[in-house]
């Protein structure tokens, strides 16, 4: 905390902080020494936030988008999500809290290629033991959402990647997480493409999801509300501002 | 339901298709079901199909072999075994011991016979004998006019019939007033009345045994072959009297010899104790000494179907290592493209977990995978190996007899394999590190 003014730790809000970091670590040991991928950081993100992880390769924002995840496990610190301390659980029960409370949205998509969209989107219900009729509806009300209610059956390959963004972006949804954890989501995309996915993150948000997306690029990260930077593994700057309306700027309201 | 339709109860959409999150799911009630691991199971076989069923071949192949040679084994041995009942079931032979002194052959004559007395007296002595026949037998030509054929001749007594579990495909047997009074009535074998009447019926008519005509009264009923590969069907059967008196002439010291004894024990006596007290009848009758050998020999021809039976179980212990080699190799098969499959969808594998599956779903995934493949295998390998043996054995005119139990068996096994092989493999997928897997090119 000792870099931090006062001012960006504000006091929990009533229902309490949705992420709540002290002193969160990741090393892996290299050679003689140690690689610290993630050294000390202490931060809170309230439920609601759109916040954006930014930083030079390198600094450490994967690693912190990890083990927010529950991908991965601190070597020292501690991490509550939503209140219950989960640093220190079993492989399984990590598991079962990524199916629970986390969606993630990855850089390179990762679709099952044979699988049609359905499919795709109904396959982290499978793990919650939800029956198959359950699974088809909630897939079918997740791909509507991201507007992909006309391509259900089409598979990877027929989509254009903004459309395969979607339908991992619907995969994430499906499971109704209360965070939504997103690493480089327009990495792969072009600049209008990566423009509608953000104006569909900020629609999510606004509708109460809470939103972590790691980013290099500042164009990206000014649609959050709030940028942690990163650099050599610790958090050296945590910024507040009003968004910029993605949605505006493409000058016609999400569809 | 009511918590998957919040569209309508969500506060004033905008736009209809709106990006609203979905409500949360009610808590979670159980992980990944059986079923449906099952059936993701499936679906990743049915993805590249080809390889499942190149893979599945060493046990396709294995199983089929099995079926078939089990069925053919079982085949062979029930046919071994009939023929062995043709012989006549709890029958003991016996014959006149081959008496070697000092290694010069002392022959017949210097060694008192077996008689048809001692036949009569043997059921009255020994209570387990059902019936014992006398008979004497020799190669003799049976002629019907121009036709003429070698066979043997057995001279005997009706209760021979009952002792070999002879039937009469037509006429009669001949009747105790008919042994008694040296009638001149046969009953021929199958062979013979083949070979001297060809597609008339014999019963009714004459035949000639040296010269002296006979009626003949019945044909036997066909047994074929006998283990030893003889056939049973090449036989004329007359009684034992007629024979004396008409054909096989004999000198007055063997005027009432026979050349063996059928012995038929009672069903559920021991064959080995009813030998044993034949042994001793014969030591009292031919008062032999204590120091002399048996005069007779005694053939127990159940022992030969248990010989036959050893034997086709020796092979059913060769066929069962050749299953086992194959499966194993099946199963080496399976465990290789369970390597190379979680290999190739280490990425897949790094997304399921980073959705939610638990490393004993992935484990559970893989391994019914495993064992799908595997029973698919066995499977085809149960419908082909049916097939093949039915195949043989309408074609071929082998006798197969499919064992329910085998197959069952064999299913199990290549079950069984498909888990053992698919295990490491399974494992292997299960360990991943998600982060580690999502990041593999
Ligand atoms: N499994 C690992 N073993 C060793 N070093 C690692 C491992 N993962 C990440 N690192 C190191 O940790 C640092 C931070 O990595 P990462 O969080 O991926 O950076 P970013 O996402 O900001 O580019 C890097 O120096 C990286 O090399
Ligand atoms: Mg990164």
């Amino acid at each position: 905390m000792d870099a931090l003014p006062e001012t960006l730790a504000p006091s929990p809000p009533a229902g309490g902080w949705l992420i709540e970091t002290r002193d969160l670590s990741r090393h892996y040991p290299s050679g003689e020494g140690v690689v610290k991928a993630l050294d000390g950081v202490d931060t809170t993100i309230a439920p609601g936030e759109f916040v954006a992880a930014m930083g030079p390769s390198g600094s450490g924002k994967s690693t912190f988008l990890n083990l927010i995840g529950c991908l991965d496990q601190p070597t020292r610190g501690t991490y509550r999500l939503a209140g219950e301390d989960v640093s220190r659980l079993p492989p399984d029960r990590l598991a079962e809290l990524r199916g629970r409370k986390i969606g993630f949205v990855f850089q390179s998509f990762h679709l099952l290629p044979r699988s049609d969209a359905l499919t795709n989107v109904a396959m982290p219900l499978m793990y919650r033991g939800v029956p198959r009729r359950i699974r088809r509806d909630r897939a079918v009300m997740a791909l509507e959402r991201v507007g992909l209610g006309q391509r259900i059956h089409h598979t990877p390959s027929q989509l254009s990647g903004g459309q395969q963004q979607r339908v991992a972006i619907a995969r994430a949804l499906a499971t109704g997480p209360e965070l939504l954890l997103a690493d480089e989501p327009t990495g792969a995309l072009d600049s209008r493409t990566g423009l509608e996915i953000m104006a569909l993150f900020q629609a999510l948000n606004r509708a109460g999801v809470s939103i972590l997306c790691v980013t290099h690029d500042a164009d990206v990260a000014a649609f959050a509300g709030r940028t942690l930077r990163f650099r050599d593994g610790k958090l050296f700057e945590d910024t507040r501002y009003p968004p910029v309306d993605a949605a505006a700027m493409l000058g016609v309201p999400f569809a | 339901m009511n918590e998957l339709s919040p569209a309508k109860a969500a506060p004033a959409p905008a736009t209809e298709a709106l990006p609203q999150p979905l409500p949360p799911l009610p808590p979670a009630r159980s992980g990944l079901s059986l079923g449906e691991a099952a059936f993701a199971a499936l679906s990743a076989l049915a993805a590249n199909k080809l390889r499942a069923a190149l893979t599945s071949l060493g046990i396709f192949i294995g199983v089929a072999a099995v079926i078939v040679t089990v069925a053919v084994g079982a085949g062979a041995r029930q046919q071994v075994l009939s023929q062995i009942q043709s012989l006549g079931a709890n029958l003991l032979l016996v014959w006149g011991a081959n008496v070697r002194l000092g290694g010069v052959s002392l022959g017949a004559g210097q060694r008192p016979n077996m008689s048809w007395d001692d036949a009569q007296a043997i059921p009255r002595e020994i209570p387990s004998v059902e019936v014992a026949a006398g008979t004497i037998r020799q190669q003799m030509q049976v002629v019907n006019g121009n036709q003429n054929w070698s066979t043997w001749v057995n001279g005997t007594d009706p209760a021979w019939f009952v002792a070999h579990e002879w039937q009469v495909a037509e006429g009669r047997f001949f009747t105790e007033e008919e042994a008694a009074g040296g009638r001149k009535v046969v009953l021929i074998g199958q062979t013979v009345a083949e070979n001297l009447f060809g597609d008339e019926n014999p019963v009714g008519r004459e035949v000639r045994v040296r010269a002296t005509p006979f009626e003949v009264i019945g044909v036997l009923g066909r047994k074929g072959q006998n283990p030893m590969g003889q056939d049973q069907d090449d036989v004329v059967v007359m009684p034992y009297w007629t024979a004396r008196r008409s054909v096989m002439g004999a000198s007055r010291a063997f005027a009432r010899a026979v050349g063996s004894i059928s012995v038929k024990v009672h069903e559920g006596e021991s064959m080995a104790d009813v030998e044993e007290q034949l042994r001793q009848f014969f030591r009292q009758r031919h008062r032999v000494a204590a120091n002399e050998p048996d005069t007779v020999n005694i053939r127990n021809l159940s022992e030969i179907a248990a010989t036959r039976d050893a034997s086709a179980r020796t092979l059913s212990l060769l066929l069962a290592a050749v299953a086992a080699v194959s499966l194993l190799v099946g199963g080496i098969g399976v465990m290789n493209i369970m390597l190379v499959s979680v290999t190739e969808r280490t990425r897949e594998i790094g997304l399921r977990l980073a959705v939610g599956a638990r490393r004993r779903d992935i484990l559970r995934q893989f391994l019914l995978e495993a064992v799908l493949l595997a029973l698919l295998g066995g499977a085809a390998g149960v419908l082909v190996g049916i097939g093949l043996a039915h195949g043989m054995s309408a074609w071929g005119g082998w006798p197969v007899l499919i064992q329910w139990d085998a197959v069952g068996l064999a299913v199990a096994v290549s079950g069984l394999t498909g888990l053992f092989f698919g295990y490491w493999p399974a494992r292997r997928a299960a360990k991943l590190d998600p982060i580690v897997a999502l990041r593999h090119e």
